[in-house]
């Protein structure tokens, strides 16, 4: 009897118009992108870079615990001893169409040299270019360093 | 419940409670054997199963019901009724202890340490250690010592579990690592700064818990984790030692021992865990090469095996020569044979390291050590005739030493002073010319007391017999023994009285109830001799009517054509000079191998790539007559080619019946099927050479030498560390200071040294461990490429002013 007079009176109608008017004057939630942004917070996992110390030396020591870690297989890494007898990677490529942007590299690496920055906005424009190297992993880390050791900086008191 | 019964105490059995499982065992086992077997574990470093006991780790601690403090199980023998508990409150307490004492001052550098990910110490502090460290003042650090291209030393991380320094002196036989210090201060490392010597000194690596010693030439190459681990087995002697290849991306990183008890226990030497080197050396053969009026030219596989199709047809069979390295698997070699055959050429051979071959029908079907490598162990006396050991045989050695540790008296003769790692009851050094003559004295003298008779011919010479004072110690013993045996070795197979030497060493067997054995050094003499590559024999050592030209025989009346399988004849064989001669004299020559070098570059016509041992697939005879296979485990270039293939393309080129194989395993199944019992295991000599003393000149000089332990074939030769290990060199001829007086000679200046028509220059050495009367000069080497035989007069001429 009620559901008979509920599709009489258009009653479901009227209850989806009712959101539609609150939606309408309420606030937006999206955004005019790439003009606005969306705030990020510090853990964000965009993309990836390899760090240096203040000294310019270099912190992966190539132990290779990303790579064991890794659920996707993207990372692989060739090691060998340089000159002054420390341990360093010959090859840090990550393959990004490969990545799942999961974040267990960073957080398997005990030097922090691995790091996902908050850069998402990235493209490719020849085949091959999604493997990054170790030279433009190190260079993503050398422009973002500022933000990277900031972010590490506010998170480390829950990590 | 648990048996743990070995067959020498089986009547005194004790029975005793492990964690509340009942457990027999032989009255005083170690607890940690007992627990070992029972499949209970118990945390240890210091404890090896082939060490002695240290107890000095103190890891092992268990509560033992009544000792009113934990004991270490390594070192409390079980007794009856005893009530063992390793995890109780009481054990886990102590070794919870002991594992924070050890971590006080291990570095925790992990992420960048080899071992790490199959660390023993990694693994228990897992298990047993606590979460979070009390300790918050320095560490010790310790110096990185240098002790050679083999070994990576990371002293820092040392727990003094003394594994390493135990192995010096009980397997090795060589004291090089040992503890300096105590306590706090406390350094593992060789005293006076030096290079491991040892020829198992890899084993060290092995054995560290930690990554303390490690290995050098995969040092920070790879991780444990991430390496794939293949069965192998040694290439490089007829030990047939057992071996793990770890790759990586398609790249042998790194080589250890495979347990078994039988052959190898669990160690090997460090010429079959460094030599995968060699395949990755500048000299590795990668495309099939032509030469075109003098000029190399890379070709094809299809154009260079029809040539060479239509080349052998052209050529009488006669005036073919095929010369197989016994390193080759059993495949190649039984194909190669067949290709051969098929083609009626009768001259095939791989002894290329013999050069009286006077006796070749009296030889056994194949050359056997007469007895299990296990037993050699569980001799009371062994005699050694001819042979390097240590560098011809290193884990045979090895077992030797073994038998030694445990009594048995070790006699050596040989023709120039070796170095043994055990006290030898005797040490003959003979001259190479007066090698017989001395073992014939030998013989003489067990004619006398022994209650076996020679053969009637031998009486005639036996009556001339001598015998030194030296000698008769070495006949008494063996007659005296339960157990004893004759070992002939290479450098017998290199002398031209070879023959007659052998059938004297063999009645020395005899007379004594010895067992007697063939130590032959390449990896696959065995199948070599059983497979058909002799010119007298075929398959399963039948005998051919018309026997073909030996490796000798060749070599004086040169053939045309040579095909060379597996060899570089200027190193590998025992007539450099003369061998060089006949190849660049010969029309054409084909070489099928991994490598090139120089000299091959100048004599032959063809070059072939075959695959090397950790690329290919075979079957190989040890020395006690053990088939084992050896498995692909990495990817060679694709134009490089398994050997069993090219034969098979080329039989198939030069269109020979029964060479569609399929597979190896057609190859493996035709071998098998040949396989009768028409062959034993003997080494039994029907027949008896004419044996002739013949005395030289007091005056003259005879040179004598052998080929260094790491020239040995042309794997290890290519391998960078291991040559630098040799630290050799080879432009040294040692001599005693009494024939420098007497020729005239300089010590450090250049002396040519004549052999025949052929000469070399050697810098003049004083070593009195050389016999008077004769010089050595070490073999397999560039510079002895220029010389003719091993043991041959030669003449000293010095070269420089004084």
């Amino acid at each position: 009897m009620i559901h008979f007079l509920k599709s009489f009176s258009l009653w479901e109608l009227l209850k989806g118009l009712s959101v539609t008017r609150k939606k309408l004057v309420a606030k937006k939630i999206t955004i005019q992108y790439p003009e606005d942004k969306t705030p990020q917070s510090p853990r964000f996992r965009g993309l990836h870079a390899l760090r240096r110390y203040p000294s310019g030396e270099e912190r992966c020591i190539g132990c290779k615990l990303c790579e064991a870690v890794c659920p996707a297989l993207a990372i692989t890494i060739d090691t060998d001893e340089r000159d002054d007898g420390t341990r360093r990677t010959t090859r840090y490529d990550i393959d990004l169409f490969k990545c799942i942007f999961c974040g267990f590299c960073e957080e398997a690496c005990p030097v922090d040299a691995i790091v996902e920055t908050r850069n998402f906005e990235y493209h490719f424009e020849n085949r091959g270019e999604q493997v990054m190297k170790k030279q433009d992993l190190l260079e993503i880390g050398a422009k973002y360093e500022e933000q990277i050791a900031q972010d590490r900086e506010t998170d480390a008191m829950y990590r | 419940m648990t048996d743990i019964v070995n067959d020498e105490s089986q009547q005194d059995l004790v029975t005793l409670t492990i964690d509340g499982v009942e457990v027999k065992a032989p009255r005083n086992t170690m607890l940690i054997e007992v627990a070992d077997q029972a499949g209970v574990s118990i945390p240890r470093f210091c404890y090896h199963k082939h060490l002695s006991v240290a107890a000095n780790c103190r890891m092992c601690m268990v509560e033992v019901e009544k000792a009113p403090k934990p004991l270490p199980a390594c070192a409390t023998p079980v007794s009856e009724g005893m009530k063992v508990y390793t995890h109780s409150e009481l054990a886990l307490d102590a070794q919870k202890g002991t594992m924070e004492f050890l971590l006080i001052n291990h570095p925790l550098d992990c992420p960048v340490c080899d071992q790490g990910g199959e660390c023993e110490l990694q693994d228990v502090a897992m298990g047993y250690g606590g979460d979070v460290s009390r300790f918050n003042e320095r560490k010790r650090v310790v110096r990185d010592k240098n002790i050679g291209p083999l070994v990576s030393t990371d002293m820092t991380r040392c727990i003094h579990c003394t594994r390493c320094v135990r192995f010096g002196s009980e397997i090795a036989g060589v004291s090089e690592l040992g503890a300096t210090g105590r306590g706090e201060f406390m350094e593992i490392g060789t005293y006076v700064e030096k290079s491991l010597s040892s020829e198992l000194s890899g084993n060290v690596i092995d054995l560290c818990p930690v990554g303390a010693l490690n290995a050098k030439p995969s040092r920070m190459k790879a991780r444990a984790w991430e390496m794939v681990e293949q069965s192998n087995i040694s290439a490089h002697d007829s030990f047939g030692s057992n071996l793990i290849m770890h790759t990586l991306r398609n790249e042998v990183i790194r080589v250890v021992p495979e347990e078994n008890a039988e052959v190898n226990e669990t160690w090997i030497s460090d010429r079959d865990r460094f030599s995968y080197e060699g395949m990755y050396s500048d000299n590795r053969l990668t495309q099939v090469m032509q030469k075109n009026d003098g000029e190399w030219q890379p070709s094809y596989w299809s154009d260079a095996l029809h040539s060479i199709a239509q080349t052998l047809k052209q050529y009488d069979a006669e005036e073919i020569g095929f010369l197989v390295s016994p390193n080759q698997s059993n495949e190649e070699i039984y194909l190669t044979q067949k290709l051969a055959r098929a083609l009626e050429i009768k001259n095939i051979d791989h002894r290329v390291n013999q050069i009286d071959f006077e006796q070749q029908h009296a030889d056994p079907a194949f050359p056997w050590l007469g007895q299990s490598i296990a037993d050699v162990g569980k001799q009371d006396a062994i005699l050694i005739i001819g042979s390097d050991l240590r560098s011809e045989q290193p884990m045979l050695a090895h077992k030797v030493r073994q038998a030694n540790a445990r009594g048995a008296k070790v006699f050596v003769v040989n023709p120039h002073y070796c170095k043994f790692h055990m006290p030898l009851s005797g040490h003959v050094v003979v001259k190479p010319q007066e090698w017989l003559a001395k073992i014939v004295g030998l013989l003489a003298e067990l004619n006398n007391s022994s209650k076996h008779n020679v053969p009637s011919d031998l009486n005639m010479l036996l009556s001339t017999g001598k015998v030194d004072s030296d000698m008769a110690g070495i006949a008494k013993t063996l007659l005296n023994v339960e157990h004893s045996s004759v070992l002939i070795g290479n450098l017998m197979q290199l002398h031209y009285e070879y023959s007659s030497l052998r059938a004297i060493s063999y009645w020395l067997s005899q007379l004594t109830e010895s067992s007697f054995g063939y130590v032959s050094t390449a990896s696959n003499s065995a199948g070599a001799s059983l497979l058909g590559a002799l010119p007298h024999r075929t398959v399963m050592s039948k005998t051919i009517d018309e026997p073909g030209m030996n490796y000798q025989q060749m070599i004086q009346s040169p053939r045309k054509v040579f095909v060379l399988l597996g060899l570089e004849p200027e190193w590998d064989c025992v007539l450099p000079t003369q061998t060089l001669k006949a190849l660049q004299q010969a029309e054409v020559v084909i070489a099928i191998n991994s490598f090139t070098t120089e000299g091959m570059r100048e004599y032959c016509d063809w070059m072939l790539p075959i695959k090397c041992y950790a690329e290919a697939e075979g079957t190989k005879i040890n020395m006690e007559g053990r088939w084992q296979s050896y498995f692909k485990v990495v990817d060679s270039d694709d134009e490089i080619k398994d050997g069993w293939k090219i034969l098979r393309m080329l039989g198939a080129e030069l269109e020979l019946d029964g060479f569609d194989y399929v597979d190896i395993d057609d190859v493996r199944q035709e071998i098998s099927q040949s396989l009768d019992n028409s062959f034993g295991f003997s080494n039994e000599l029907p027949s008896l050479p004419k044996i002739e003393i013949k005395n030289w000149d007091e005056g003259i000089v005879f040179s004598t030498g052998a080929i260094p332990i790491y020239s040995i074939d042309s794997i290890v030769r290519n391998a960078s560390s291991l040559k630098q290990a040799q630290d050799l060199d080879e432009s040294v001829m040692m001599i005693n200071s009494i024939d420098v007086e007497k020729h005239g000679l300089i010590e450090g200046k250049w002396v040519k040294v004549s052999q025949d028509e052929d000469s070399s220059i050697f810098k003049c050495v004083i070593n009195n461990k050389i016999e008077p009367g004769t010089v050595y000069i070490p073999r397999g080497l560039p510079r002895s490429e220029k010389l003719g035989g091993v043991y041959a007069p030669v003449q000293l001429k010095n070269l420089s002013v004084a």
